[in-house]
């Protein structure tokens, strides 16, 4: 049985805990809003530039002179991991979601006698997969002096990609992240980015269209730049659903410290009247014994 | 009143601007190229250079580079990688663009090197026209 200092201890302890939690809670909410705002006014560009290059793939993806960034090296030997985390944790269970997601990825490829490479974006994703997959690591993206993730960090880790894939590095690509579907749900999710894969491929649409240079020319622009914004919209879906996943378990904590909070008060309590009663116990069977 | 279109200059990060405009002047890849009402459907790359775009409100002038722009009878759009209105294009801004861009020349491979060199070119030319 704790004594009532001890009780009052812990109890004042869980009330900071409480206070740091819902601080947490509330940041997250306000960063969460932020980050939303962002990877909303990023749509219209991903969306359009995924359009075009829907109708261009479709129509130009058959020929032969295709660049390779769309039909591949012909080969699907080495595969690409790239895996985005947060450089924080106290996020529920975001970092690990996206990591486990990676390392069954990798273990089936490994399992199929593929080699695998991974890259790792954030820190806590990395310190994650280091003990299983360290070996497969090929470099890390550091986000952490990051404050609001902007097009041209994307587009570093894009060119980087890029750079491998033209020096022969890899064969397929494929990123890890997290898709931002409410606050309470984050769906981690894998996309292919090399060969490039557009949803809406072969709607026709293109034949419209004069295109000036030629079609395939501008494939060859464009592709590298479709590149670096799947990779924009996979970190600003990954920033929204790291504050969401935050929000959600600091709620969760606060509730919890909460519960705990009450819960001790009452043990606090029957244990103080506890002690007043004996007390009153034995003065009153000290009197009547006289 | 001139007929007009719906025009978007639109960036990675955001949504630049949203006009009715009578005619836009866009840095096409192969020249300078003015879309009106009507045009016919177009796709073309962007050439560092100015987008220029008249409509009712006088004329606004930005400074894009990399991308393209979508021209349909009944609107424009630009997607720039980099867009920023031209009065707030700074020498600093040029010097750091044509940096990069004789970085990435120096670093290109032996059948790239023509297209970077000209892309230099092009933010040099830009930078001029900027006049800054």
């Amino acid at each position: 049985m704790p004594s009532l200092k001890d009780l009052k201890n812990r109890i004042g302890s869980v009330k900071n805990t409480r206070k740091i939690t819902k601080a947490m809670q509330m940041v997250a909410a306000a960063k969460l809003r932020r980050a939303q705002e962002a990877a909303e006014a990023a749509r219209p560009y991903a969306e359009r530039i995924n359009a075009v290059l829907g109708g261009l793939a479709g129509s130009v993806g058959q020929s032969d002179n295709a660049p390779r960034l769309l039909t591949g090296t012909g080969q699907d030997r080495v595969h690409l991991l790239v895996v985005m985390t947060a450089e924080r944790g106290l996020a529920g269970a975001f970092n690990s979601s996206i990591a486990r997601l990676a390392r069954l990825r990798a273990q089936e490829l490994l399992g199929q006698g593929k080699v695998v490479k991974i890259l790792t974006v954030g820190k806590k994703g990395r310190e994650i997969l280091k003990r299983d997959l360290g070996s497969h690591f090929i470099g890390h993206v550091d986000l952490s002096e990051v404050k609001r993730i902007g097009y041209a960090n994307a587009h570093e880790i894009a060119q980087d990609v890029l750079r491998r894939f033209d020096a022969g590095e890899f064969d397929v690509a494929t990123i890890f992240f997290n898709r931002f579907q409410s606050v309470i749900s984050q769906i981690p999710t894998a996309k292919q980015i090399i060969p490039a894969q557009f949803e809406g491929e072969g709607t026709g649409s293109s034949s419209l269209y004069d295109y000036e240079p030629g079609e395939e020319a501008i494939l060859a622009d464009l592709l590298p730049r479709a590149v670096a914004t799947q990779v924009f919209t996979a970190l600003l879906e990954n920033a929204a659903s790291e504050q969401g996943a935050r929000m959600s378990a600091m709620d969760n904590a606060t509730r919890n410290a909460g519960e705990m909070i009450d819960r001790l008060t009452i043990v606090y309590n029957r244990s103080r009247q506890a002690a007043i009663t004996k007390e009153l116990i034995e003065i009153i069977s000290g009197a009547e014994a006289l | 009143m001139a007929k007009t279109l719906q025009f978007d200059l639109v960036s990675p990060e955001r949504r630049l601007t949203s006009v009715q405009a009578t005619e836009v002047q866009i840095p096409a890849a192969e020249g300078y190229m003015t879309a009106m009402a009507d045009h016919s459907p177009t796709i073309t790359t962007l050439r560092p250079g100015i987008l220029r775009v008249r409509s009712a409100e006088g004329t606004a002038e930005y400074a894009v580079t990399g991308g393209f722009a979508e021209i349909t009878p009944e609107g424009t759009s630009v997607l720039a990688e980099r867009a920023l209105p031209l009065s707030e294009v700074t020498a600093e801004y040029m010097d750091s663009l044509i940096a990069e861009a004789s970085a990435a020349a120096e670093r290109a491979a032996p059948e790239a090197r023509a297209d970077a060199d000209l892309l230099v070119q092009d933010f040099r030319a830009l930078r001029t026209a900027a006049g800054v």
